[in-house]
């Protein structure tokens, strides 16, 4: 187990190292994540009482197109110079470059996330601390990218790859986005613990069944 | 093709067009016009069966998946992407055959219910199955990448269904089950549902074979060049 979790964080770490010297993928998500939230008030004409009603949906829309686009460069940049080919020589597990890849996505989308969601709550002008809310974004980009990963790897290897992620990813993904934008506005309009729990669990459920069900059937994805 | 598969596809079809004969006369003369609703209640007798066809579709190509991925067979593969091009045909006329009967009876085309939404989920993930097998150029790759989808779009459904049906719901759920239905209307709806799934059962079995063929060509192909 222990040895398992090294070889993770092994592949997880190169995914990181690439990052941080090229700062590529954080970089272009999180400008293309906030210039939809810009373009997205334009369209909404937000201002005073329609501010709450379209925050919820605003950020997740942001979030959403920033993920799938942050998912598609995960395995797109494997494809150049055959890296994967290389990835694939590793003596590891398929279930373990699943993994040590799912770790890399979640940390980019992630840390778009966090710099989104707060200029979101101040373009809103709503209260920047709410607890609730970072578990909410950490669970949901959890769901995006179990399913991201596993789909981003059948992506790269089509044509039409780069449209190839949203198509497969976003219907799969509907419950939880549904569940966090819910989540998000009771917790916008002060709602407790108690008012967004049945959307946590459904969060929960979500992340648990395609973790699982993705760790079983990346092997056909990745095989020859 | 054997004779008994040739016997076997007439049986097919002879008791398809039997049913599908007698389902027609049961909806335009048998079955009495319902009360409440009057006459565009008979789509029901359509929209109904298409959309059980639909699910049935899409859960052959879901067990065919994984017996594909499984046991490496090109024909289990045939038949779960035969399954899944009826299934979205299905799904097209369920999403066009709803909003027909939903405008008099609700005054609205569509509306955000666990049931719509679903299906509608449902017809952008099995064509975006179908986007992929036709993207992917090699063939087992291709059958490998539309396996994986179509196990993962099949277990997205009660998921789907259980969100949007604690968000909002509208539909006429259990009408069928709480003894809404009349007996001749119930009759009816069997006999459509019948006819129905026989129907999927030989395009099914037409559509795997020509699918078959298609790589036996291909295979011969290869082997000339």
């Amino acid at each position: 187990m222990n040895n398992i979790t090294k070889k993770i964080t092994v592949i997880f770490w190169k995914d990181i190292l690439t990052e941080l010297r090229t700062k590529q993928v954080i970089t272009s998500v999180l400008v293309f994540a906030i210039l939809v939230m810009v373009i997205f008030n334009f369209a909404f004409g937000t201002g005073g009482e329609t501010a709450e009603l379209a925050a919820p949906g605003i950020l997740w829309v942001a979030i959403t197109f920033g993920g799938v686009l942050g998912f598609n460069r995960i395995f797109s940049l494997e494809k150049e110079n055959s890296r994967l080919e290389g990835l694939m020589l590793c003596p590891v597990d398929r279930t373990v470059l699943y993994w040590g890849k799912l770790a890399g996505g979640f940390t980019f989308v992630l840390a778009v996330a966090i710099v989104v969601t707060p200029v979101c709550l101040a373009l809103f002008n709503l209260p920047l601390v709410l607890p609730e809310l970072v578990l909410v974004v950490i669970l949901a980009i959890s769901g995006f990218a179990v399913v991201g990963t596993l789909f981003s790897a059948i992506a790269v290897n089509t044509r039409a790859r780069d449209i190839m992620l949203p198509i497969l990813m976003l219907p799969v993904v509907i419950p939880v986005i549904i569940a966090a934008v819910n989540a998000t506005s009771e917790i916008m309009a002060g709602g407790s613990w108690g008012d967004i729990s049945i959307w946590l669990q459904i969060i929960i459920t979500f992340d648990f069944i395609y973790a699982v069900i993705a760790t079983l059937v990346f092997e056909f994805v990745v095989e020859e | 093709m054997n004779k008994k598969n040739i016997l076997r596809d007439y049986l097919l079809a002879g008791l398809g067009i039997g049913l599908m004969i007698a389902a027609l006369y049961m909806v335009f003369m048998y079955v009495p016009t319902d009360k409440h609703t009057g006459i565009v209640q008979r789509i029901f007798y359509f929209h109904v069966p298409v959309a059980w066809v639909a699910f049935l579709a899409f859960f052959i190509t879901f067990i065919y998946s994984i017996l594909y991925l499984w046991k490496r067979n090109m024909k289990l593969d045939a038949i779960a992407s035969a399954s899944a091009e009826i299934g979205v045909i299905f799904t097209t006329l369920v999403l066009i055959t709803g909003p027909i009967w939903a405008k008099p009876i609700w005054g609205i085309w569509w509306t955000w219910d666990a049931r719509l939404t679903t299906s509608l989920v449902l017809w952008v993930i099995y064509i975006a199955y179908l986007l992929v097998r036709s993207f992917t150029g090699e063939p087992g790759r291709s059958a490998r990448y539309s396996a994986v989808v179509g196990i993962i779009g099949f277990i997205d459904v009660p998921i789907v269904f259980l969100t949007v049906n604690l968000w909002r719901t509208q539909h006429p759920t259990a009408i069928i089950f709480e003894g809404g239905l009349t007996t001749p209307m119930l009759i009816t709806l069997m006999v459509c549902i019948a006819a129905f799934t026989v129907l999927y059962i030989i395009l099914t079995i037409q559509d795997a074979r020509l699918k078959n063929m298609e790589s036996e060509v291909r295979r011969l192909n290869n082997r000339l060049v």
